[in-house]
């Protein structure tokens, strides 16, 4: 089976000189869910940010077969959904369809195709009803499930989801999982919630300084560098 | 907040709701200039163009009241002027700041109340406005609302660190506001950030414009034979 | 100094209307050229910043407080013509959403904020570079040349406006110009501290022209007032001739003096504005 994703020896420094990633490789392949696990400042983000061209490093990163290089970026973009940390940042049109339709739009889909296509995805994610609303009044839950709206309008083959349970609560992050559960996509999940992480992946890969220190089953990837939130051990 | 009352106005339905944006975009600049080009603000004329007004927020199934408590918002700087035109002598002029100022605002929230601001901006664009000016008002609108309650969050952060000494809080001031910059720069990126990754390659496209159809046309004709006529009827421009 | 509807004389907000929409237009065509639709979450957030910095407050003394009106910063921080776009884009949203300024009076309000102000905040900077002198007379400027125009327009429309209170007036103009020096200074300060980055270097696209041309203006508007007093100490006269002001001979040349000014100064700059872009071209 030929991996989605594909990366080989990923190096990036940040403009002042620090080193963010040291040497990643990495597959992920169709079908599969994997949580992203490690503390914060590991390079996570950073990581996921390579994936689809927003940051350009040393070695070799390519999706679907594509090398992630400049002429290939419209492909990839279309083809990994990337689902940001701050749903503010993502949603930035007036009005929730016009959002979602961004990305229809974008790839040059007439308005009226767009719209529909927009209006399918907030279908799939089950808030048509709130098609003409401004997202600053939306709930977070409302918001994240909208952001995914706009990456599903775009008929990804890959979803990448960045700290998503940021700001939801215990319901929401219930809701949210169980929709990603039926998403047909494979799926990259960072996340700091080792639950979330159990319900919906079955591998796990740990980051530490920059580099993946593991790659293995989510239960042992968890229990091995002790990722639940509660006491430290030895007190 | 204001912006929050006027933004649930503007998502109701009635008859004016339902019109182009440009109708009544146009409607408004015409009620304003005959109103602003009215040199002697008789009883009846103060009655004709508050007629309109009104009439304007019942078509719009507007609350009457609170529209025009909002309007009065106006009237504190209108009135300091008036009272110094009283105080010279110039009794109609304190007659006509007053109800100038008064009117102009409740005509304007009747536009902003029944017309959704995305599509007000993209009828004033087919009228004519840059699109650049009209992308920047959509853009600075939407992330008004988020970046001042962070700003009201670090005012509260830093009365309850409360210095009482003014340089000391002049400069946390300072702080704060050069915090809130840095802050928005950082969500600009990541918006840009967020755009890109969903193919944005330079040209904002927007969905399509709704049509204007025979009823705004016959909105927009009858609405401006009215002011046309109450203003003629008030005296010729050209003759004072 | 948000001028509402009413206010101003059909000439003078009309002549307003017609300078402040054009030179919009070219702002906005300077501002495209120089970063298409890629600066728009940019300017969008840059004024919504705005915005939101208005509320916090800045204590200057005496009980009361002071707020950042943002031109001068906003000019240093982005760059004139950009400037000039989101502070139009602020003015525009204050009329129609906030009630703050008319609608008819907006091209009042434009030029005397989102150009002159802007303009004149840009000024000291692009002369001085990024000192802390700079940016204070940057925002005293601003504030400055926003609140003399809009006097001169609310003067011209006849708004009477009796000595006691033209002192007052002109006296609260310049505690606001120093508070905004004050302010604008300690936070590009601040701002600098946190990233020198955030602040675009002053020698950006043709500096030397709009520096000519903005020069170029204020000195022709002083000669200008000067010019269109028949006596020499022309803001004196004013004060002393208030109350029977407008059937004076005298005002009648002040006021033609004063819009013809106005004009000449919106001309140089749109001018100005076009030669540059010529010579970019």
């Amino acid at each position: 089976m030929e991996p989605l994703i594909e990366v080989r020896g990923l190096r990036y420094r940040y403009d002042d000189g620090t080193l963010a990633l040291d040497g990643v490789d990495f597959q992920l392949f169709p079908g599969e869910t994997v949580a992203v696990l490690g503390p914060n400042g590991s390079g996570k983000t950073t990581f996921v940010h390579h994936l689809n061209g927003l940051l350009a490093g040393e070695g070799f990163v390519s999706v679907c077969g594509l090398p992630v290089v400049k002429a290939n970026l419209p492909a990839i973009r279309q083809k990994v959904g990337l689902v940001f940390q701050d749903s503010d940042e993502q949603l930035f049109m007036p009005t929730v369809i016009e959002d979602v339709a961004f990305g229809p739009l974008n790839r040059g889909m007439e308005a009226t195709v767009a719209m529909e296509a927009a209006m399918r995805a907030l279908g799939d994610v089950g808030l048509g009803a709130l098609a003409g609303r401004a997202p600053y009044h939306l709930s977070a839950g409302e918001k994240k499930r909208v952001a995914l709206a706009g990456i599903l309008a775009m008929e990804p083959e890959i979803l990448v989801l960045d700290e998503p349970t940021t700001f939801l609560d215990p319901p929401a992050q219930r809701d949210l999982a169980a929709l990603l559960g039926r998403l047909p996509q494979a799926k990259l999940i960072v996340t700091h919630y080792a639950p979330f992480a159990r319900a919906l992946a079955r591998r796990a890969v740990f980051f530490e300084k920059g580099r993946i220190v593991a790659d293995g089953p989510v239960d042992e990837v968890v229990e091995r560098f002790q990722w639940v939130p509660g006491t430290a051990p030895g007190m | 907040m204001h912006h929050v009352v006027i933004e649930r106005w503007s998502r109701g339905a009635s008859p004016l709701h339902a019109r182009d944006a440009r109708a009544k975009a146009i409607l408004l600049l015409a009620f304003l200039v005959a109103l602003a080009t009215t040199r002697r603000l008789s009883p009846a004329a103060i009655g004709g163009y508050a007629a309109l007004a009104v009439g304007g927020i019942l078509l719009g199934r507007l609350p009457l009241a609170g529209l025009l408590a909002r309007a009065a918002i106006v009237l504190p700087f209108s009135a300091t002027f008036a009272a110094l035109s009283w105080i010279a002598g110039d009794a109609a002029r304190a007659v006509s700041l007053l109800v100038k100022s008064y009117l102009s605002a409740v005509a304007v929230l009747v536009l902003v109340g029944s017309t959704p601001l995305p599509k007000l901006l993209r009828g004033l664009e087919s009228l004519g406005a840059p699109r650049l000016l009209t992308l920047v008002v959509q853009f600075l609108y939407r992330y008004l609302f988020v970046i001042s309650e962070q700003a009201q969050h670090m005012r509260l952060a830093a009365l309850s660190r409360g210095s009482r000494r003014p340089p000391l809080q002049f400069r946390a001031a300072a702080g704060a506001v050069a915090v809130l910059f840095a802050r928005s720069y950082g969500r600009a990126e990541g918006i840009h950030q967020a755009m890109l990754a969903r193919g944005f390659s330079g040209h904002i496209r927007l969905l399509a414009d709704t049509r204007a159809g025979l009823r705004d046309a016959l909105f927009l004709a009858a609405g401006v034979s009215l002011v046309v006529a109450l203003r003629l009827s008030l005296g010729a421009p050209w003759n004072p | 100094m948000h001028i509402p509807d009413g206010f101003l004389s059909t000439p003078v907000w009309l002549a307003m209307d017609a300078v402040a929409v054009p030179s919009v237009v070219v702002a906005a065509r300077m501002a495209r050229r120089e970063l298409e639709e890629t600066r728009v979450p940019l300017l969008g957030v840059m004024g919504a910043f705005v915005f939101a910095a208005q509320m916090i407050n800045f204590p200057v003394g005496a009980g009361t407080s002071a707020h950042l009106v943002g031109g001068a910063l906003l000019a240093v921080a982005l760059g004139p013509a950009s400037a000039m776009l989101v502070m139009t884009a602020i003015l525009s949203l204050q009329a129609f959403v906030f009630l703050d300024g008319g609608v008819v009076a907006l091209g009042a309000n434009v030029l005397n904020m989102a150009i002159a102000g802007v303009l004149a905040g840009y000024l000291p900077y692009h002369l001085w570079g990024r000192r802390r002198l700079a940016y204070f007379a940057g925002g005293v400027l601003s504030v400055l040349a926003s609140a003399l125009l809009a006097l001169t327009e609310l003067l011209v429309s006849g708004v009477p406006l009796p000595r006691p209170a033209l002192v007052v007036t002109l006296g609260l103009f310049a505690m606001n110009a120093l508070a905004e020096g004050a302010i604008t200074a300690a936070v590009l300060e601040g701002i600098q501290r946190l990233n020198a980055g955030f602040i675009r270097p002053a020698q950006g696209t043709r500096p030397r022209t709009l520096a000519v041309v903005a020069l170029g203006a204020a000195l022709l508007a002083a000669v200008g007032v000067l010019v269109a007093s028949t006596r020499p100490d022309g803001i004196e006269q004013l004060l002393h001739h208030a109350p029977g002001l407008l059937d004076t001979p005298w005002f009648r040349k002040t006021a033609e003096g004063l819009a013809g000014v106005a004009a000449i100064f919106v001309l140089t700059v749109l001018a100005g504005r076009l030669i540059a872009r010529r010579r970019s071209a």
